[in-house]
């Protein structure tokens, strides 16, 4: 399963998973107070030498990320600048990447698997209020797993259709999809209960 | 308990599949992608509970850095670009599509899941999706929303083919699409 996390080495690896979303909360907070030009440069800055310290390919593998992020910084600049307010436009484009950049960093720099530690460990007061928090940790292995196999199912179907007609692959192509993968999900969900089903919350 | 869990997992893979179908461009020139038809197929086929934990699923799978939206996006990234509206009206969305699917048991599938989806889908999806733009891009409500106006013809016809697909799984198994059983 493809994931977005840097297989670059880098000192942020090793940082807890936790530690980094609270430093990432606080940080992006102080991102939207910081007002001015010189203040939002200076953040920027300091993202980009978070980004320098594994090295350049690090770096390049970062602005890769950011590429969704450019259209939205021309289209403030531009509008801001025929409003006649530049200076404004400039502290939201430089916030809004040093804030996606921040957060992908983070992204970029810590295990799917531990983010779901943290997402479990954020839960845990559900489960002493008597919730059980088992069933979104099966359902996330059970998106995960379902998602190639979703893409293969679909795949072949098209290669199906591509077979037996001179026609483009059109939208009805989506319904025996959806059969197929409906029809998968009832019988995992069989084979489920058939194992005895899902797992009660443990007792402790 | 089972059931219901593998068709939400289900759902929330199929709104990333439809993520990655290669988007096309209407005549305006503007793209679109099937992503949110996903969202709508959560609410008329899961109804609203349903479908908006399968939407929540999906977001926190993406949150957790996968690059599941449209364009291989993903990551905390996007929570923190101007699209984030948009992110968090996905939920709501799909809540609404579905709760109006409920509630309009006894009109037939079609034209109900097509009214859901274009409210839920589109309505309901538009408005945090446009204030979120306000916040971040620091425009006007009304220039946002003008900026959305040529997405209006993708998403109708997303929401047509929504309903169509609802009516025909209705047909194939009436068990599964869980907003009429």
């Amino acid at each position: 399963m493809l994931t977005l996390t840097s297989d670059i080495a880098t000192p942020y690896h090793r940082l807890r998973a936790g530690g980094k979303l609270a430093a990432l909360c606080v940080a992006t907070v102080a991102l939207f107070w910081l007002g001015s030009v010189p203040g939002m440069a200076a953040g920027l800055a300091v993202v980009a030498g978070l980004y320098l310290v594994p090295g350049w390919r690090f770096f390049r593998q970062g602005l890769r990320l950011l590429t969704p992020v450019w259209f939205f910084v021309a289209l403030v600049i531009v509008w801001h600048i025929v409003m006649g307010q530049a200076m404004s436009g400039l502290v939201i484009a430089l916030r809004l990447i040093a804030a996606v950049a921040l957060a992908n960093l983070v992204t970029m720099t810590t295990r799917f698997d531990d983010l779901t530690d943290v997402v479990m460990w954020l839960l845990s007061p559900l489960r002493s209020l008597g919730l059980n928090t088992a069933p979104l940790g099966f359902a996330i292995v059970l998106v995960v797993r379902f998602i190639p196999v979703l893409m293969d199912k679909a795949h072949k179907l098209i290669e199906a259709w591509r077979a037996r007609s001179a026609r483009r692959v059109g939208w009805q192509i989506a319904l025996p999809i959806t059969l197929i993968a409906i029809d998968d999900a009832e019988h995992v969900a069989e084979a489920l209960r058939a194992r005895g089903g899902m797992v009660p919350p443990e007792e402790t | 308990m089972e059931r219901h869990i593998t068709l939400i997992a289900l759902f929330a893979a199929l709104i990333a599949v439809l993520g990655l179908v290669p988007k096309f461009t209407l005549a305006s020139g503007i793209p679109i992608t099937a992503q949110g038809m996903g969202i709508m197929l959560c609410g008329t086929v899961l109804g609203a509970r349903r479908g908006a934990l399968a939407v929540l699923l999906f977001l926190g799978l993406v949150a957790l850095g996968l690059p599941l939206l449209a364009g291989g996006r993903g990551g905390l990234g996007v929570f923190a670009g101007p699209t984030v509206g948009f992110l968090i009206g996905f939920p709501v969305a799909a809540f609404v599509t579905g709760w109006i699917t409920e509630k309009m048991r006894g009109t037939p599938v079609f034209p109900a899941a097509l009214i859901a989806a274009i409210l839920g889908g589109i309505l309901v999806l538009y408005i945090p999706g446009i204030l979120g733009m306000t916040a971040m891009l620091d425009m006007t409500v009304a220039q946002a929303s003008l900026s959305m106006a040529p997405f209006i013809p993708g998403d109708l016809i997303k929401a047509g083919l929504a309903a169509a697909l609802t009516a025909s799984l209705y047909k194939a198994r009436p068990t599964s699409v869980l907003s009429r059983s």
